[in-house]
């Protein structure tokens, strides 16, 4: 019976008190099935019906005492059973509505006596059952403190069988296989409640919990206990809210570290927001319950809010599409945390009130005073920014700009201008509409309006949907139309007033730009709009203020291919260098990183050594303390790295010793560039031998047990360079650093896993004892011929490069056989990837060196493929493949194959090649399949 | 009037004045010199507008119609009694219907009176309770929109455009077109 309700029984959720069986028709069955047993039992075993219970059966009856009849002793509202146990107390005693039974028989007798309520009373009986200390362990375990039992089934993990104890709540054994019967041993930490334990163990329980309206039926917590907890379900309850907001608390930090590390740009391509992205929704979601209970002057704003948030799941998937990588949606979804209803509110918050009233109420010369007044708090404050809009300023604000009254615009914008610093502010001032009316004053005659509205939109379009709407609505092109100062002169002492305010619309202009170019769409609108040659005017300029924005939006759009090449076109990476002699250390950082996001071009980076750019850079790297230019400069190296001529330079310049110094005690920002220039660098002798010397090789080892996954590409590859020198290798060696490299292959990321298999290459090859080194890996090598399975071509072609010097040992190769590595490469036989067809080709070449491989590889048709690649028009894959073939040609069946698929003409053209040892392999296997058909005719006329 | 002395002119007023550039000040001696019209120029004796001249011009040029407003400074403008004070008293006649009256308040003027409390804690620096030129002064350096603060006396911003378009073209651009 406990079996049965344990597994079967359909428990309402959480409700007060004890929990109840839901009305299904499961529910029912069981219930019946247990009736008929009960009343069953007196007739089928009379004797166990007399057994009297240790604990009685206790419930609350609906049963009057008046239904009790002959056998019973019935005075007002209680009832005794004349059957006594040997102390002489009564088998049944019923305490209206209190009942206590305890024996079968009784039992019986009971439901007998219920005639139609026998079903309510059975569920009375089940759901109540508890001990008389309101505990449901059994006493054995309530000598220990334990209270009862819960399972619980989260959404996203195994289902958690949980002790709730007097010390608090900790994970048992869990149910043992037979009967059901749980393990009481605990298995863990002892956690507070059962909500701490529940978050530790399940992220979508604690995402949920911070939710503001908590449901508790639709909680992830499906409880399927032997017996449920009254206690818990009230700690429950109490213990939501406080860890609700925990958990908000924890997300705004959360959101807040990611905003700091988002100025860190170089590394951010590669960083997998995912993480960030679900948290944003969860916070997303908060905002939208939270604005229903809110103040009522708030309400307004529900319901556009709701509208975009449909809106925006509608236009997200264009969004995502068009958004480039340093998009982030940094404030969009920060907590909307208005002024509590009940809270004390400062007195600024009623004179800003008032001040509202006048500039609804008041002609141009009030709304002009009250502007001032206005303009004159604090308005950097937060609690004078909310005021604001708590009091409906927001509204009145962006009404003042659609009058035709100059001045009111001008404060009106003066004050917008302050208070869209404030995220939430950005938020409510697009919600009401705002920036298509400051789009439409960029085209006023009037340039402090201008400036204002420019400067304005800067601030507010800090996040995704804002951008959008400037650019619906005409916004980038008339921004880009307030960069052209026509009579912009160079030497700020001699313009005129005029001209002094054309280069500051420019400025504004720049500005707003800025911010707007970090939309994907927006580039291209910049872009078309005919942005890149004035942007490349401004940034002639000396004026630091000017410059700052400038290059910022170029270094913003050069994500893009089409700015890289405009940028080279229009002469740019010029001034760029030459603003990298700047004092100013955030120009210097914008400089670095366009020149970071440029330098994936070869002849950028030649342009930025012939400029003079490569000095600066390396002389950027001693300065430490400001981690976003470091990360910047480094970024930049990294980048100009890749041609040799620039990494000669770098070494004169001493880079390399000052990057090495660069690996320790770096955020992982700036390791990512350290680790990728270096990489770069490794590729020549000569700085090898340099980072073995200034002892670059231990900090580039220990960076391996990273798991920044952009990290751990470039090091696996900086690694792998160094292991080409046989000296660097023993330090690696020694280090342990094949064994990370090889677990590396372990690594979820595809790139990671390429990456370090790449590096294991001139490991195995430059490692003393090879073969003995890959043989002390306990399950490396099934590791490796396992990875054959991938679908991933750059991890398929690295695998087959470090199969191929695994090969090189025979015991190994013995054992890969064993491992069945012939059949997984024939399989992979059928592929147009170059780089994969080298590889492969040398692989197979090599593991015909053992046993019956040669004959394997035909029966698992990999000949016939592999005669194709002789058609492809890499040298690379002909050599490999002419060697392949070469060593499959050993056998008669292969001959056949190959001469069937047309091998000998393509062979006998590479027998004319001047890379020699493709001339051989193909000269060698022609003969092969000549002595083969020469055979056959000898035996044929013998 | 000969081009070297126009040259002279031209440069030692732009020495003098930074808000214009060589070119713009060039405009505005021939804009002088065509309203002026061509009087020969004698020793001694100053060239110039008459006031009514300089009326004409405001009236035309920036449509400002009010006699009292085109020979005074704002500050004199809004100084009624002329006692070299802005008074609580005459701020509060200049803004007396600067505010909608709303009929649900008890008393009218009460706006009117915060609003000039509001004014004077901003503007009166001296905190005498009235504004001296000093005080104003000092605030509409501080927030140029306060220059007005007490009603419109100056040329509006859509005139000042279209003088500033018709004074400062460039005669270059002009031949273009």
């Amino acid at each position: 019976m406990g079996v049965a309700l344990t597994r079967s029984a359909q428990w309402s959720a959480a409700g007060h008190g004890a929990k109840t069986l839901e009305v299904t028709p499961l529910n029912e069955a069981i219930v019946k099935e247990i009736i008929m047993f009960v009343e069953s039992f007196i007739y089928k075993y009379p004797q166990e019906a007399n057994y009297v219970f240790v604990e009685p059966l206790e419930w609350k009856t609906n049963l009057d005492p008046s239904a009790f009849g002959s056998g019973y002793a019935v005075s007002g509202t209680t009832v005794k059973s004349e059957e006594v146990d040997k102390n002489g107390e009564p088998l049944l005693y019923l305490s209206v509505p209190q009942i206590k039974i305890r024996s079968f028989g009784q039992l019986s007798r009971m439901l007998y006596i219920a005639k139609n309520m026998k079903l309510k009373e059975a569920q009375a009986c089940i759901e109540d059952y508890e001990f008389s200390n309101g505990c449901r362990a059994p006493p054995w375990r309530q000598i220990k403190g334990e209270i009862c039992y819960v399972l619980v089934k989260p959404h996203d993990a195994e289902t958690l069988c949980v002790t709730c104890s007097k010390e608090g709540v900790f994970l048992n054994g869990g149910k043992t296989d037979d009967e059901g019967q749980i393990n009481y041993e605990r298995k863990g930490e002892i956690y507070k409640d059962l909500v701490t334990l529940l978050k530790e163990k399940s992220a979508i329980f604690s995402e949920n919990m911070s939710k503001q309206e908590i449901k508790f039926s639709e909680q992830p917590q499906k409880d399927q206990p032997n017996e449920a907890p009254k206690e818990e379900v009230a700690i429950t309850h109490k213990t939501s809210i406080t860890s609700r907001k925990s958990t908000q608390e924890k997300n705004r930090i959360n959101l807040g570290r990611s905003q700091l590390t988002k100025r860190l740009e170089p590394s951010l391509n590669w960083r997998t927001s995912v993480s960030s992205k679900e948290s944003r929704n969860t916070l997303r979601d908060t905002q939208g319950e939270k604005h229903g209970g809110k103040l009522e002057k708030s309400r307004s704003s529900l319901s556009p809010g709701r509208a975009q948030l449909i809106r925006k799941s509608v236009e997200k998937i264009e969004e995502i599409i068009s958004d480039s990588s340093s998009e982030s949606e940094e404030d969009e979804e920060q907590p909307d945390h208005r002024q509590e209803a009940n809270a004390d509110l400062p007195s600024e918050y009623w004179q800003i009130q008032k001040l509202v009233k006048y500039l609804k109420g008041g002609n141009q010369t009030a709304t002009v005073i009250a502007l001032c007044s206005m303009k004159d708090f604090n308005l950097a404050q937060e609690t004078c920014q909310l005021a604001i809009r708590d009091v409906g300023g927001l509204e009145v604000l962006i009404n003042l700009l659609e009058t035709d009254e100059v001045k009111c615009k001008i404060g009106s914008l003066k004050i917008l201008k302050e208070i869209s610093h404030n995220p939430q502010i950005r938020r409510n001032i697009v919600d009401l509409g705002g920036l298509p009316v400051m789009v439409n004053i960029l085209d006023s005659p009037h340039k402090s309006l201008k400036c204002l509205a420019a400067e304005t939109i800067a601030n507010v379009a800090k996040f995704r949907r804002a951008r959008r709407v400037v650019r619906r609505h005409g916004g980038i092109t008339k921004l880009v139309a307030l960069l052209d100062c026509r009579k912009h002169s160079a030497e700020p002492a001699q313009s005129s007033l005029y001209e002094t305010r054309d280069v500051e619309v420019a400025r504004c202009g720049a500005l707003a730009l800025w911010s707007c170019s970090k939309s994907y769409a927006n580039k291209e609108a910049i872009r078309k709009a005919g942005g890149i040659p004035l942007l490349a005017r401004l940034l002639k300029t000396s004026h630091e203020n000017m410059l700052i924005p400038v290059v910022g939006t170029l270094q913003e759009c050069a994500s893009e291919e089409n700015y890289r090449a405009a940028i080279k076109a229009e002469r740019i990476i010029e001034n760029l260098v030459k603003n990298l002699n700047s004092e100013n250390e955030q120009l210097q950082e914008h400089c670095a990183m366009a020149i970071y996001q440029c330098a994936e071009d070869e002849e950028t980076r030649d342009l930025v050594r012939l400029h003079g750019g490569l000095k600066p850079l390396a002389s950027l790297l001693n300065n430490t303390d400001n981690k976003e230019r470091l990360a910047a400069a480094t970024g930049a190296i990294w980048k100009c790295s890749i041609s040799k001529e620039n990494v000669t330079k770098f070494r004169e310049y001493k880079a390399i010793e000052t990057l090495v110094g660069l690996l320790t005690d770096q955020p992982e920002e700036v390791l990512v560039n350290v680790v990728g220039a270096l990489g770069e660098c490794c590729q020549e002798h000569e700085n090898r031998v340099i980072i073995r010397r200034c002892g670059g090789i231990q900090p580039l080892v220990n960076l391996l047990v990273g798991i920044n996954q952009a990290l751990l590409v470039n090091v696996t590859k900086a690694v792998g360079a160094c292991a080409m020198e046989p000296e660097s290798m023993m330090i690696i060696d020694r280090l342990d650093g094949v064994r990370l490299l090889w677990s590396l292959l372990k690594n979820p990321h595809p790139d990671v896993k390429a990456s370090a298999a790449w590096a294991l290459c001139p490991c195995i090859q430059n490692a003393k004892d090879a073969g003995e080194m890959v043989r002390s890996f306990v399950g490396g090598l099934e590791l490796v011929v396992n990875l054959l399975k991938s679908d991933n071509k750059e991890v398929l072609a690295s695998v087959c490069a470090v199969i191929t010097n695994i090969a090189k040992d025979q015991e190994n190769l013995a054992v890969i056989t064993d491992h069945g590595v012939v059949p997984l490469l024939s399989k992979l036989a059928n592929t147009n990837n170059d780089k994969l067809r080298r590889h492969l080709a040398e692989t197979i070449s090599r593991c015909c060196m053992w046993g019956r491989n040669r004959v394997a590889f035909g029966e698992h048709k990999a000949v016939a493929p592999l005669v194709r690649y002789l058609k492809s028009n890499d040298t690379n894959v002909h050599r490999a493949t002419a060697q392949a073939l070469y060593q499959l040609s050993e056998d008669a069946d292969n001959c056949i194959t190959m001469h069937e698929n047309g091998a000998v003409k393509l062979l006998l053209d590479m027998v004319g090649s001047p890379d020699e040892e493709l001339q051989e392999a193909a000269a060698g296997c022609i003969s092969n399949i000549r002595r083969l058909a020469l055979a056959i005719e000898k035996a044929r006329y013998s | 009037m000969n081009r070297k002395k126009l040259q002279k002119l031209t440069d030692s007023l732009t020495k003098n004045c930074k808000h214009f550039s060589k070119f713009e000040v060039k405009c505005l001696i021939n804009l002088f010199y065509n309203l002026v019209g061509e009087v020969t120029e004698r020793q001694g004796v100053i060239i110039g507008l008459d006031r009514n001249a300089f009326r004409n011009i405001l009236h035309g040029t920036f449509g400002m119609t009010d006699d009292m407003i085109m020979d005074r400074d704002c500050f004199e403008v809004f100084d009624l009694n002329g006692d070299s004070f802005i008074s609580k008293e005459e701020m509060f006649h200049m803004l007396k219907n600067s505010l909608l009256k709303q009929p649900s308040e008890e008393d009218p003027d009460e706006g009117i009176k915060d609003l000039v409390e509001i004014t004077l804690k901003k503007m009166d620096h001296d905190h005498d309770g009235k504004l001296s030129f000093a005080d104003y002064e000092q605030a509409v350096r501080e927030e140029t929109l306060l220059l007005e603060a007490f009603g419109p006396c100056l040329p509006d911003p859509k005139s000042q455009k279209e003088f500033e378009a018709q004074v400062f073209k460039d005669p270059n651009e002009f031949n273009e077109v």
